[in-house]
């Protein structure tokens, strides 16, 4: 199971604890994941990327294993850690405001 | 007996106030949507317990909500809006050309007779319609596609389309206001749309009399006369007896002819509210003192309403969308200030007394009358 970890406004607005596990067909990556997560969580359609164009969102970040994937290919295989359920794809909301 | 129903948009999420019709004891609830901006909450005349809201934040973007038990319990409906056709571009604050951009819906207009069909203003300013209660969008797309659009240009707010009237006699005739481009009214459902702005007049703008352009804050209407207009535009509070086909100021005695908020007493189609603010660099009223300004005479003659609100050290905004009357009589008349504090006055403005005074600044207040 692929572990994703939701920043707190997104957790309150899909009902969802801090860690949600998905079931991902290979191969994992950004889009499978997010795929999946909107499928399974419609209300998170549209606040993470883009629902045309599936551009990520400017102020949403993707870390994973301590390495910042927000401009990687969203088509890029994520670490074997992630793939693993060993380490969660964190979907970060950028710091800003103060 | 009737209760009150008070829904409250704050920066940081939404409330719920009730009462019965003495108004005097208030029961608050929330927030709804903790750390999101609620720009809107209304609900359908037709179903009251039929309740919308727009939820957003400049990190997650728009979610729009919907509730059928009055707020007790919502679900997250369609959030796409997308502009239909040719996007084009409307004037950046330096004038140059800058592309639509689909940011928030600023305000909800329910239907006057289905509970699942409702209008959105957005930012950037378009009209976007539902039928099937929020799931699914579309623009009424001539409204941003006329020919004077690439020119509207936005206002310290963002170019947003903040008010829509309905025509109680006239479903199919319908007004809209973005900031900065004035007033539009449609006689076709939307299908067609023209600018209503002659006889205002705006030294901010090139052209002080020019047919689009202007920044208009609100407009209002009392239901049982439609052909009459007011509006706070930023400067000048403005009226219209034809329509929206031509206006003029009724400013008179105010101490200050800025604001957002302007409101029609439930009752007295002629008694009308404003809340003047200072100016449009300061967005505080006036000299430490909260005062609603009433006219009785729609317009040019108005008397200060102050017991119950802070008459010194008082530096608040109140924003458009942030007055609203309920349908008692005497008539009830609430509104949200951006320290977050909710006013409501039981006796037509004479007295007033918080309903609630520490939410987040408050963006929108509107009140269901409910029997």
């Amino acid at each position: 199971m692929i572990k994703v970890v939701l920043p707190a406004n997104l957790r309150t607005l899909a009902g969802l604890g801090s860690v949600v596990e998905l079931d991902v067909a290979a191969p994992i990556t950004q889009r499978s994941v997010l795929d999946v997560l909107e499928e399974n969580h419609p209300a998170l359609r549209g606040t993470i990327r883009d629902m045309e164009t599936k551009k990520r969102r400017p102020m949403i970040r993707f870390f994973a294993c301590e390495e910042d994937w927000s401009d990687a290919s969203p088509d890029t295989a994520l670490p074997e850690e992630v793939v693993s359920g060993k380490e969660p794809f964190l979907i970060i909301g950028a710091i800003a405001g103060g | 007996m009737s209760k009150l129903r008070v829904l409250i948009g704050t920066r940081k999420g939404a409330f719920l106030a009730t009462s019965d019709a003495s108004r005097k004891q208030w029961k608050v609830e929330g927030p709804h949507f903790a750390g999101w901006e609620v720009y809107h909450l209304k609900g359908s005349p037709v179903d009251p317990d039929r309740l919308y809201a727009s939820q957003s934040s400049g990190w997650f973007g728009q979610v729009m909500q919907r509730s059928n038990d009055g707020g007790k319990t919502w679900e997250a409906v369609g959030n796409q809006f997308g502009y239909e056709g040719a996007v084009g571009t409307h004037a950046w604050y330096d004038g140059s050309p800058h592309p639509y951009e689909f940011k928030r819906v600023w305000h909800l207009e329910p239907s006057l007779d289905d509970p699942d069909t409702v209008y959105a203003g957005v930012e950037d300013a378009a009209m976007f319609k539902t039928t099937d209660g929020g799931q699914a969008w579309s623009e009424l797309p001539t409204l941003r596609t006329q020919e004077s659009a690439p020119g509207w240009a936005p206002g310290a707010g963002g170019l947003c389309l903040h008010t829509i009237l309905i025509d109680p006699s006239n479903h199919d005739r319908m007004f809209a206001a973005i900031s900065s481009a004035g007033v539009f009214r449609t006689d076709d459902a939307g299908k067609s749309w023209r600018p209503r702005n002659h006889g205002l007049h705006s030294l901010y703008i090139p052209d002080p009399d020019a047919e689009v352009g202007h920044c208009v804050h609100r407009i209002a209407m009392h239901p049982t006369r439609p052909n009459v207009l007011f509006m706070q535009k930023h400067w000048d509070v403005n009226r219209s007896d034809d329509g929206g086909d031509t206006w003029h100021e009724v400013s008179g005695n105010l101490p200050s002819d800025f604001g957002f908020v302007i409101d029609v007493h439930a009752n007295e189609p002629e008694t009308i509210y404003v809340i003047p603010i200072q100016s449009d660099s300061l967005h505080y009223v006036a000299e430490g003192k909260l005062r609603v300004y009433r006219s009785r005479t729609g317009g040019n003659e108005w008397e200060a309403l102050t017991k119950g609100l802070p008459q010194k050290d008082c530096y608040v905004n109140v924003l458009r969308d942030a007055m609203a009357v309920d349908a008692l009589d005497p008539c009830g008349v609430y509104f949200g200030t951006s320290g977050g504090q909710v006013y409501a006055s039981a006796n037509a403005g004479d007295s007033w007394a918080p309903i609630v005074r520490d939410l987040p600044p408050v963006v929108s207040v509107e009140v269901q009358t409910l029997s």
